[in-house]
């Protein structure tokens, strides 16, 4: 079965040039990303995942290996790629539904042509009435759900997400993981999502890839044959649990071996000559 | 990779969301929130409190000047004041209008180069290191010493004036607008180049509103810093102005006229505070 691979980074790595020196947020790192897929990557933090997302969208370079979206290598931000940071990110001095046509004003384009496509999003993550909040007078919940709106008014093809919904508390957590499993199912976007979370990975994505900590390289790749749509309570399912299980180990096992190896870096910042 | 067509800010960076941008300090900045709320009355309780200290200063003023017999060229009485003050306005209204115009046309000359500077110096952040100390020279000198310079060069007409507003209006719009637009928020910054944002558009709709409020505060400090020195021009020479018609009163010992005259700037002074202010809350303010 031929696919057509919608992200494709091979051996990709990123030194930052730091003020203490060089750091080597991530290296070898590679990934596939096929349309339509639900791809999940977990890693300590500190392990790369924002430098990566980063380097994805354009925002940043790769100071090694090659990188494709849409089979054409990433130079700079793409209108097909959209970005949800760590936290909502939004512009304090615009009210809610300003800061949704932010994207729009800035690709000049017709805000009209998107209005109806735009109330319905508002609508689906349960934000109408509030088009003319301030970001202040939403709850962090609420300011997330915004910002998907956001990334969503233009209508991208990816979308990456970078720990979304790290900065809330658990309950509003798992409320946004079902809304955004709802609205991948809906719109068919390509999703990568970032988390340091496990059970988040397992419960959303169709694949997980785990990485590393620091430089943050390629760990094991897992396939989750869970079903689809996520059955409601299948946390709390033995399968599940294994397959987090299953993960949890390959990471205890890889962080012992470097130990013995006397090879493992504890996560505070070190530089390499 | 064609690194070059990378942006050098977002280069080596990325931001950190859990610490909050620091803030840069800097000289004749403050926070806009204590400039605007110190006009932001609360309920009838703080008016009443404010109307009835200024009746009993004024009235025991009005009291004791009557008791005690002082004479005008000492301490004129209130209601002396307000009597003079009203008797020369067709005297001295020509004296306010032309202050007025040399505080409004220096502040406009002397702010739009602020601003402008500000914003082009902030593009060059090595430059700005090398001016910043020469723009704090500025503001730490009194305007008004040069003014018997410009005068000298240029006449006693209102031109020397109008640069002077300028001359101390300027370096304070523009030292604020440096620091309010060196209040770069990365994340903010990353947001608008994620949708391929050019660098005039990441100027005017994420670095110019993060620095809005700070712009404020130089503009409502520049037109005291303005006031003060319009003011002040008009007394180092010339045959007009409110400053002018300071010296003559005070030289005649014509205190009433003298204390009327200084209601007439300390009125003008409110105004430009309240206007300013108003603006700034109204346009230039933002909470996170
Ligand atoms: N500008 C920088 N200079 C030096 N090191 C950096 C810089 N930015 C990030 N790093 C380091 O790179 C590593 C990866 O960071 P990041 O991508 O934010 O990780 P994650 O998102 O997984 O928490 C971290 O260890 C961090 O300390
Ligand atoms: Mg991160």
């Amino acid at each position: 079965m031929f696919m057509k691979q919608i992200i494709d980074i091979k051996n990709v790595g990123k030194i930052y040039e730091g003020e203490k020196g060089l750091v080597n947020a991530i290296e070898n790192f590679s990934m596939q990303v096929e349309e339509g897929d639900f791809v999940a990557i977990v890693g300590p933090s500190g392990c790369g995942k924002t430098t990566l997302l980063w380097g994805l969208t354009g925002l940043h370079n790769f100071t090694s290996g090659k990188a494709y979206v849409l089979e054409e290598e990433i130079t700079k931000p793409r209108r097909e790629v959209g970005i949800i940071f760590q936290q909502s990110n939004l512009l304090p001095w615009r009210t809610l539904i300003e800061n949704i046509y932010f994207p729009l004003e800035i690709m000049k384009e017709n805000i009209n042509n998107y209005k109806d496509r735009i109330d319905e999003l508002i609508e689906g993550v349960d934000l109408t009435g509030f088009n003319d909040s301030f970001p202040r007078e939403l709850s962090g919940g609420m300011q997330q759900r915004a910002s998907i709106v956001r990334a969503l008014s233009y209508d991208p093809k990816i979308l990456l997400m970078d720990e979304p919904f790290g900065a809330l508390d658990a309950y509003t957590r798992d409320e946004m993981d079902t809304l955004l499993l709802e609205i991948w199912s809906k719109t068919k976007k390509t999703i990568v999502f970032v988390t340091h979370r496990i059970e988040e990975a397992v419960y959303l994505a169709n694949k997980v890839y785990v990485m590393t900590a620091r430089p943050g390289t390629n760990l094991a790749l897992y396939n989750i044959n869970l079903p689809r749509p996520r059955p409601e309570g299948i946390t709390m399912e033995m399968a599940f649990f294994d397959i987090v299980a299953d993960i949890k180990k390959t990471i205890v096992k890889d962080v012992q071996a470097k130990k013995e190896a006397g090879k493992y870096r504890s996560q505070e910042y070190s530089t390499i000559a | 990779m064609g690194s070059k067509d990378y942006d050098k800010e977002l280069q080596d960076k990325i931001p950190d969301f859990k610490e909050k941008e620091e803030e840069i300090p800097s000289a004749g900045s403050f926070d806009i929130s204590s400039a605007t709320s110190a006009v932001t009355i609360h309920g009838w309780k703080q008016i009443l409190g404010i109307i009835s200290v200024a009746v009993i200063v004024i009235g025991s003023w009005e009291l004791l000047v009557r008791i005690f017999n002082v004479p005008t060229f000492v301490l004129p009485s209130p209601s002396a004041i307000i009597r003079a003050l009203i008797l020369s306005l067709p005297n001295i209204y020509t004296d306010f209008l032309f202050t007025l115009a040399e505080l409004v046309s220096g502040y406009v000359i002397g702010a739009s180069i602020g601003l402008i500077l500000a914003a082009l110096l902030i593009q060059v952040p090595f430059l700005e290191k090398i001016i910043t100390p020469y723009i704090l020279l500025l503001i730490t000198t009194p305007t008004i010493a040069l003014v018997p310079l410009l005068m000298l060069r240029f006449g006693f007409n209102i031109g020397p004036r109008i640069m002077a507003v300028a001359l101390a209006v300027g370096p304070m719009v523009m030292i604020n607008s440096v620091t309010g637009f060196r209040r770069t928020d990365l994340a903010k910054v990353a947001l608008a180049k994620s949708y391929g944002a050019s660098t005039s558009q990441i100027f005017l709709k994420i670095r110019f509103p993060l620095a809005l409020p700070m712009i404020n505060v130089g503009l409502l400090v520049g037109g005291i810093f303005g006031l003060i020195t319009a003011v002040g021009s008009d007394m180092v020479g010339g045959k007009m102005g409110l400053g002018n018609k300071l010296s003559y009163y005070g030289s005649l010992a014509r205190m009433d006229a003298f204390f009327g005259v200084i209601i007439l700037v300390a009125a003008t002074g409110i105004s430009i505070w309240i206007l300013i202010s108003w603006i700034g809350r109204k346009w230039a303010s933002w909470k996170e």
